[in-house]
């Protein structure tokens, strides 16, 4: 990716973490995206999501797909692992990478058209085997490394830079994502980080897949009168229902225990995962249950037609159990099990070779 | 009157798809092998569940020559669609066994060959209850008249479904399989002149031998290399290779104490994901694979070149088939030699095996995952239809538990923590190759991958002797390959004038139509190359004969293309002698192509001194 070398100021009295790590540590190159893109303010949430988890650095794996927004790992945690790939198949070399080591965080940075057009499959698959991934999709409706075409998320109507309108429908990855089985659902927008960071720091502890969808408008192509991703309408309409605050667990809750949670009166409730990491929904809607997967549809698609963005940890699955659940595999990384415990040996090949006789 | 030809002919079934033939002919294979007779079995099937033709050819030969051979002395016609062309097919002086439950059409009759009609419905009518099993055991039945005929063992036989149907509960199968052995031998034995001239004698050619497919073998030498990760999507011929990994894991890979796996099965969306999933994984540092056939490949294309330009260890197992687009998906060739060789868009090659039988692909896989993490690249092990799916007699297979998988240069933290600092892609030994870490190992190993272009320090460049520079360490590193893959192999005459050069499964064809052509007075020195890129020893040989007919089962001469680009080897020396209709070659297709050649180049020669 392009970058440009940024200048390393240490502050002595700059806050550590649990790691005795600053968010200095968490940082990347200088972003060479344009100035006052959503995806910038997405990386700075990121960083002070992963901070305050005290993720170790070296132990997270960063990977993208092509576009502006797979543009970004570059832009955060150096000291990761990072693997820019190739367009909209992120979540295949994901699914390798996990299978191979399930033991480092994953996050995945995708776009609205790395996502919705030519890695649609790749993403519906990946929510599919609920591989351990933070999905983030920094969604602005538009491509913008190739100058200013619609997106598959383009809202009916919403008008081009040259003031065409765009008469398909969109693909909308929350609904999607619901519609699909999804663990972990979520809808942010660059503009509020306040809300994004403890969707994004649940969204890393979720033992699944975590879909992050964020409104990311696009300044040089998408940020005008007439767009449905701009920061103006976004602001105008977005509707903030399920606010989740993320805690990590104080003493460590043992993976059988039951999750139980219950609304109380107004408007909290907590939904511990099965880490012991506990999600509190602040400021849930009456009517809102964010462990029911259809009436989280229903109440999206609801707002959706009265022309609100709904924003917020919209769905979780507390008893979500990643792929390797599926695959039945041990709990050590496959990469690194002792050759001994792989290779049958020559007595096992010799006993074999009288099968086929 | 045939005379005797003992244990040196060929017969072929004909059944229609989806009606239970398959164990009968199988059962039939596995009892000459047991009788210790070279043989070979080549399943002839359709793209069908069920109801179309499919045959099932056999050829024994006392003498070692399994190739395919066209011509048959007996064919067992079990489908009458297929009545005209099966009988058409006899050669003269043959046998037809058919159903004679209904009449055969006098149209049908050749006054040439001997027509042995059992009848087989009414026989399994009477004795067997069910449409299931009457159809079921008239193969079984099949069987036990080709046991009389060509005097199979019984006790074999027998020995084999005990095999199968051993378990008490099993036991009523048994029986009726058994009792439709009988009902077969004995109403040949009562109506025929049993044996036929062509018959069967025990031999002891297989005693240190197995009877086993490549795919099988594949997928053995995957676990055997320690391979943690498969991704793959089903395509025919190659979906066996993973049913096989997946068999063998169930067998080998499960961890006693929990019942846990020791290594993830993925099938993907498609062979896209497949091979990304390879790819991560390989980056994640495991040893991972797909296996796919060549439309697998056509769209792995994208990922191949990433794996090639990131340098990701990842194995691909191609099973050829007939293409071009979806070809003749049961059907075999050798058509993606160059596809491989060069995979993805933008300047790229690749390390490619080329095994020629099921003990080579047990060995070459396991080859394969060193090379590709000693040279951080793809691999390619290409195989075919034939080879992947038909059983072969071949020697058991040896391991050697001294064996240690080459990780090649990976750092590990220690390591780290005595260097400066780590450069993912610098070439610090000077041999093409850099050093790599595992992700997570080591706070000072992190690096980022790209398929972008980049610098030799990793990072991302437009820079035209940066980018330069890094590819053409890449040409350098994989070029040095070529004296790593598996050397071809050669056997010498003295006085040879003419080089005879294969690939894969053209192996035996190309060796048994040698006999037949030295038995002219030319003599041929014979290499059959095993791998890409072609080390010296391959262009030494070219060099060393004025000719060299290059046998391969494509239409474009594909690896005489690959001998042209990646050897110094004049063109002049290179002749082609092709077979690309989709069945695997036969000697008489070689014999014919050279002669043909051979001709032309004397016929020039007069031409030139006239």
């Amino acid at each position: 990716m392009t970058y440009i070398a940024k200048p390393r100021v240490i502050h002595p009295r700059l806050e550590k973490n649990a790691l005795g790590l600053t968010r200095r540590d968490y940082e990347g190159r200088m972003s060479t995206l344009c100035a006052g893109c959503g995806h910038d303010s997405v990386t700075a949430a990121l960083i002070e999501a992963v901070w305050e988890l005290g993720v170790p650095p070296h132990r997270a794996a960063k990977l993208s797909g092509i576009g502006c927004s797979s543009k970004t790992p570059t832009y955060f945690m150096s000291a990761s692992h990072g693997f820019n790939g190739v367009h909209g198949r992120m979540p295949s070399i994901a699914t390798g990478a996990n299978a191979a080591n399930r033991d480092l965080v994953y996050i995945g940075i995708s776009g609205d058209g790395d996502s919705l057009s030519i890695g649609l499959g790749q993403m519906c698959h990946a929510i599919r085997r609920n591989l351990d991934l933070l999905y983030l999709l920094e969604n602005n409706g538009v491509y913008g490394l190739t100058k200013g075409q619609f997106s598959a998320s383009a809202d009916i109507g919403s008008k081009s830079k040259r003031g065409v309108p765009n008469r398909q429908p969109p693909i909308d990855p929350v609904l999607l994502s619901l519609a699909l089985g999804a663990t972990f659902v979520a809808r942010g927008f660059s503009g509020d980080k306040e809300q994004l960071i403890p969707i994004l720091k649940a969204g890393i502890r979720h033992p699944g897949f975590a879909m992050v969808d964020v409104i990311s408008p696009c300044v040089t192509f998408n940020d005008h009168e007439g767009s449905t991703k701009s920061y103006a309408y976004t602001r105008e309409h977005y509707r903030e229902v399920a606010e989740a605050a993320f805690e990590t667990p104080d003493d460590f809750v043992p993976p059988a225990e039951e999750i139980t949670a219950e609304i109380r009166p107004g408007g909290t409730r907590d939904v511990r995962m099965h880490d012991g990491s506990v999600v509190r929904f602040r400021k849930v809607a009456e009517d809102y249950d964010p462990t029911d997967r259809d009436r989280a549809y229903a109440y999206v698609r609801a707002h959706q037609e009265a022309g609100e963005v709904v924003t917020g940890l919209l769905y979780l699955d507390p008893d979500s159990q990643d792929h390797h659940a599926v695959l039945e595999t041990v709990e050590a990384p496959l990469w690194d099990l002792p050759f001994e415990e792989l290779c049958p040996g020559s007595a096992a090949l010799d006993e074999l070779m009288e099968r086929y006789r | 009157m045939t005379a005797d030809r003992v244990n040196d002919f060929a017969f072929k079934i004909g059944t229609v798809n989806g009606t239970g033939s398959a164990s009968a002919n199988g059962l039939i294979m596995q009892s000459i092998f047991r009788m210790g007779i070279p043989v070979s079995g080549k399943n002839v099937f359709p793209s069908n569940i069920q109801g179309l033709p499919t045959w099932y050819e056999i050829r024994l030969s006392g003498s070692g020559h399994v190739a395919r051979t066209p011509r048959f002395d007996l064919i067992v016609a079990m489908n009458p669609a297929t009545y005209a062309r099966d009988i058409a097919e006899v050669r003269s002086g043959g046998w037809l066994l058919h159903d004679s439950s209904w009449p055969l059409a006098d149209t049908l009759r050749r006054d040439d060959i001997a027509f042995l009609g059992v009848p087989l419905a009414d026989m399994c009518v009477r004795h067997f209850e069910g449409a299931r099993e009457r159809i079921l055991m008239k193969n079984i039945a099949y069987t036990g008249a080709l046991a009389a005929l060509l005097r199979i063992d019984l006790d074999t036989i027998r020995g084999l479904l005990e095999e199968t149907f051993g378990s008490p509960r099993k036991k009523h199968l048994l029986d009726s399989n058994f009792e439709a052995i009988r009902l077969g031998h004995d109403y040949a034995v009562e109506h025929f002149d049993c044996p036929l001239p062509i018959r069967l004698e025990p031999m002891r050619e297989n005693d240190d031998s197995i009877l086993i497919d490549g795919n099988t073998a594949a997928a053995l030498g995957c676990v055997y290399a320690g391979a943690t990760v498969a991704a793959w999507y089903p395509i025919t011929p190659s979906t066996s290779l993973v049913d096989a990994f997946t068999r063998f894991s169930g067998m080998y890979r499960v961890e006693p104490e929990t019942g846990k796996r020791r290594g993830a099965i993925i099938q993907a969306e498609d062979e896209l994901a497949a091979a990304g999933i390879t790819i991560g994984a390989g980056w994640a540092g495991a040893r991972s694979f797909t296996s796919t056939s060549g439309a697998g490949i056509s769209l792995m294309s994208e990922f191949i070149g990433l794996a090639y330009y990131a340098e990701i260890p990842s194995v691909f197992f191609d099973i050829e088939r007939v293409g071009p687009s979806t070809g003749m998906p049961t059907r075999t060739q050798q058509g993606d030699i160059l596809m491989c060789a060069y995979a993805s868009h933008g300047d790229t090659k690749h390390i490619c095996l080329y095994p020629g039988d099921p003990r080579e692909c047990f060995e070459l896989a396991v080859a394969a995952f060193d090379l590709a993490e000693r040279y951080q690249t793809p691999v390619f092990v290409l195989s075919d239809l034939d080879i992947g799916m038909n059983d072969w007699v071949v020697p058991r297979f040896r391991w050697d538990d001294a064996y240690r998988p080459d990780r090649g240069k990976v750092l590990s933290d220690r390591d780290l923590e005595e260097i400066e600092k780590f450069y993912r892609y610098l070439d610090v030994d000077g041999d093409g190759i850099p050093y790599r870490t595992i992700p997570g190992e080591s706070p000072r190993g992190a690096y980022f991958t790209r398929g972008s272009g980049h610098t030799k320090f990793g990072t991302y460049t437009e820079d035209s002797e940066e980018y330069t520079e890094v590819v053409d360490r890449l040409l350098d590193k994989v070029n040095r390959a070529a004296d790593a893959v598996p050397a071809p192999v050669v056997r010498s005459r003295p006085d040879a004038r003419f080089g005879l050069v294969t690939v894969g499964g053209c192996d035996g064809a190309v060796r048994e139509a040698l006999e037949e052509l030295e038995a002219g007075g030319e003599r041929f020195d014979y290499m059959r190359i095993r791998g890409f890129p072609f080390s010296g020893e391959v262009t030494r040989f070219l060099e060393a004969h004025e000719l060299n007919l290059v046998v391969e089962q494509n239409r474009d001469a594909q690896l005489l293309s690959l001998l042209t680009l990646e050897t110094p080897v004049a063109k002049e020396r290179l002749a082609s002698v092709r077979y690309y209709g989709g069945l695997p070659m036969s000697a008489h297709h070689v014999v014919t192509g050279v002669g043909e050649r051979l001709g032309s180049v004397a016929a020039r020669a007069g031409e030139a001194s006239a």
